[in-house]
């Protein structure tokens, strides 16, 4: 168990920089947590004598335009961050995934749906997720919805790509030569060989869902205004940007930095699990 | 020699392009119908006559079956009728035209900066790999890859325009109007802030690409040989690690389109994506679907245009 542990722990030790990444999505999992604890503040309570303050020792991150707390905002802001990365990352990977394996056991049908899924990527990201938004309407679950299917495609694009060279090797190959049913070979072959791809794709399109989410909140089309989310904050602060510049310099940031941390453990996480890289690693160091 | 050149790579790729296209188009017009609603108020707006609904009843043919419906849809759309906004109650194709000139500019302007940072700088960590300035250029890029636009457009507003006052803020005045060339200051900010997190991108790729193809055993092959480091950088690494960079230009683009609306929409340029973002906000259904309509030809026609071009430059590639 623990040299399980370590051995995934061990690109975090090569790249400080992977490790740095690890930590600050591990300090903005627990401030979703304990947001009630991190502050003495509430996220909505308005104070208008104390409206755009600078940042001082009471009000960290400074007030903005109806005197709210920022910090208080941007460590609640950390639960709708988490909630839209892991729906997001959820729902393409609930769909995504058993489209890509069904396409690769029964070809005839999964030409046709990936058909479909090459289809969908016609159109580009932020105007599918606009059009989805429309018919859908406004709210978390759509903005989720709307960008769970932009990633669908792409994790149905890896799972069957992965799958067909999964089908070829030899292990497939016996186990089906043994008798083995469809089923048992999707479930004991396959898919348990998609879980390292899968988790480096799950850690990009969690960075990538929090960029989505940011955007649809600034045009307004994301969460309700009411709701602290990071993308809000941009959005309405930004008409507020020569006079109280700090205000979107600590939202922003932490979209910036989630993201970032997210592409850096997605790094680590392939050095750890893609053996091409691994590869790359033992060419170097010359020892395994 | 006909049956060669219809089965040639060239027909078979535009043949390909053709039928996503129009499986597409089906999609397209599917949308005015899965908004919520009846699809005459969704296409005339609420206030819409008795007559009006009458003519708009016959002119989507709403008795008939829904693939004569379709078919007359894609007929009107193959005359160029995209339908007629709500708002503007004007032809949806010429809202369209009229905010392309600001969309194809900041897309080209955008794309110089992309080439002229990414390539270079890529190519330098590929060739120090390991060194203090591959990892320097490789962590800002992957920083720049996670930044919102808008917010770096925000603030490139703060420090070039509000501070400074080297630059406008906002809007866009057309290049043929009044002070001519000029006006492409205008779209300096939008473009650096649109450029860059795709930047990023294509440093990332250029230098991965390069370090693939510099593993090659012709490369070896080169080096041995005694040609000079910096011969087979260019012609032997980066000829061939340029392929990969060329073919990505297709899903570089589609990543521009879909930013090009939120920073549109932060520096006010009178372009095609802040028009998206306006009419979804005026539920001005038509002319939606006529930008989806008009961005997706353009994209699966420049990803054409970019596996012919790689085709040509490389004529090992075989359709999937």
């Amino acid at each position: 168990m623990m040299e399980t542990l370590a051995s995934w722990l061990e690109p975090f030790q090569k790249r400080r920089l992977s490790l740095f990444g690890l930590c600050v999505l591990i300090l903005v999992i627990l401030s979703a947590a304990f947001a009630p604890f991190l502050s003495s503040f509430d996220p909505l309570a308005m104070d208008p004598i104390n409206r755009l303050l600078s940042p001082t020792a009471t009000h960290w991150f400074g007030t903005d335009h109806f005197g709210r707390d920022t910090f208080t905002r941007i460590v609640y802001g950390s639960r709708m961050a988490l909630l839209i990365g892991t729906g997001v990352v959820g729902f393409a990977l609930l769909t995504g995934v058993p489209i890509g394996v069904l396409s690769v056991l029964f070809p005839r049908v999964g030409n046709l749906m990936m058909r479909a899924v090459d289809l969908l990527m016609a159109f580009p990201a932020m105007l599918m997720a606009l059009g989805l938004i429309v018919i859908l309407g406004q709210g978390v679950t759509n903005a989720i919805l709307a960008l769970g299917v932009v990633y669908l495609t792409r994790t149905a694009r890896l799972t069957y790509s992965v799958s067909l060279r999964l089908k070829a090797e030899t292990f497939v190959e016996a186990g089906r030569s043994m008798g083995a049913r469809t089923w048992w070979i999707a479930s004991r072959h396959i898919v348990p060989n998609l879980v390292s791809p899968l988790l480096v794709q799950a850690s990009f399109v969690f960075a990538f869902a929090q960029l989505g989410a940011a955007s649809l909140d600034f045009l307004g089309l994301g969460a309700p205004p009411d709701i602290p989310s990071w993308g809000n904050m941009l959005a309405e602060s930004r008409i507020y940007i020569t006079r109280a510049p700090w205000l979107l310099f600590f939202p922003g940031m932490m979209i910036v930095l989630t993201a970032f941390s997210l592409n850096l453990v997605g790094d680590a996480l392939r050095d750890r699990l893609d053996p091409r890289y691994r590869d790359e690693q033992l060419s170097k160091t010359g020892k395994p | 020699m006909l049956y060669n050149f219809l089965t040639s790579y060239t027909m078979r790729r535009i043949g390909s392009a053709i039928i996503t296209m129009m499986s597409a188009s089906v999609i397209i017009f599917a949308f005015i119908h899965l908004i919520p609603g009846d699809p005459i108020y969704v296409m005339l707006g609420d206030g819409a006559t008795p007559d009006q609904v009458k003519d708009m009843q016959i002119r989507l043919g709403l008795d008939k079956p829904v693939y004569i419906q379709y078919l007359l849809w894609l007929y009107q759309v193959l005359q160029g009728d995209l339908g007629t906004s709500l708002f503007f109650q004007i032809p949806v194709l010429s809202v369209i035209a009229d905010g392309a000139e600001t969309s194809l500019l900041l897309a080209s302007i955008t794309m110089v900066w992309v080439l002229l940072i990414g390539i270079p700088i890529g190519m330098l960590a590929a060739t120090r790999q390991g060194t203090l300035t591959d990892q320097a250029a490789s962590g800002l890029a992957m920083f720049f890859a996670s930044v919102p636009t808008f917010w770096v457009g925000l603030y490139l507003i703060l420090f070039f325009a509000a501070w400074l006052g080297w630059l406008p803020s906002s809007g866009y005045p057309s290049i043929f109007g009044d002070g001519g060339l000029a006006n492409l200051r205008y779209l300096l900010l939008p473009s650096l802030a649109l450029a860059a997190p795709n930047a990023a991108l294509i440093l990332r790729l250029t230098r991965a690409s390069m370090l693939d193809v510099s593993r090659q055993d012709y490369v070896r092959t080169a080096r041995a040989k005694g040609i000079r480091p910096w011969q087979v950088t260019v012609k032997h690494i980066f000829r061939n690690a340029l392929l990969a960079v060329v073919a990505a230009f297709g899903f570089t683009l589609a990543a521009l389109i879909s930013e090009a609306v939120v920073t549109e929409t932060v520096f006010a340029l009178p372009g095609v994506g802040r028009l998206v973002v306006q009419s979804i906000l005026r539920r001005d259904y038509p002319v939606i679907q006529g930008v989806i309509l008009v961005t997706v030809i353009l994209y699966l026609g420049i990803n054409l245009l970019v596996d012919l071009i790689n085709r040509y430059l490389d004529p090992r590639v075989e359709l999937e």
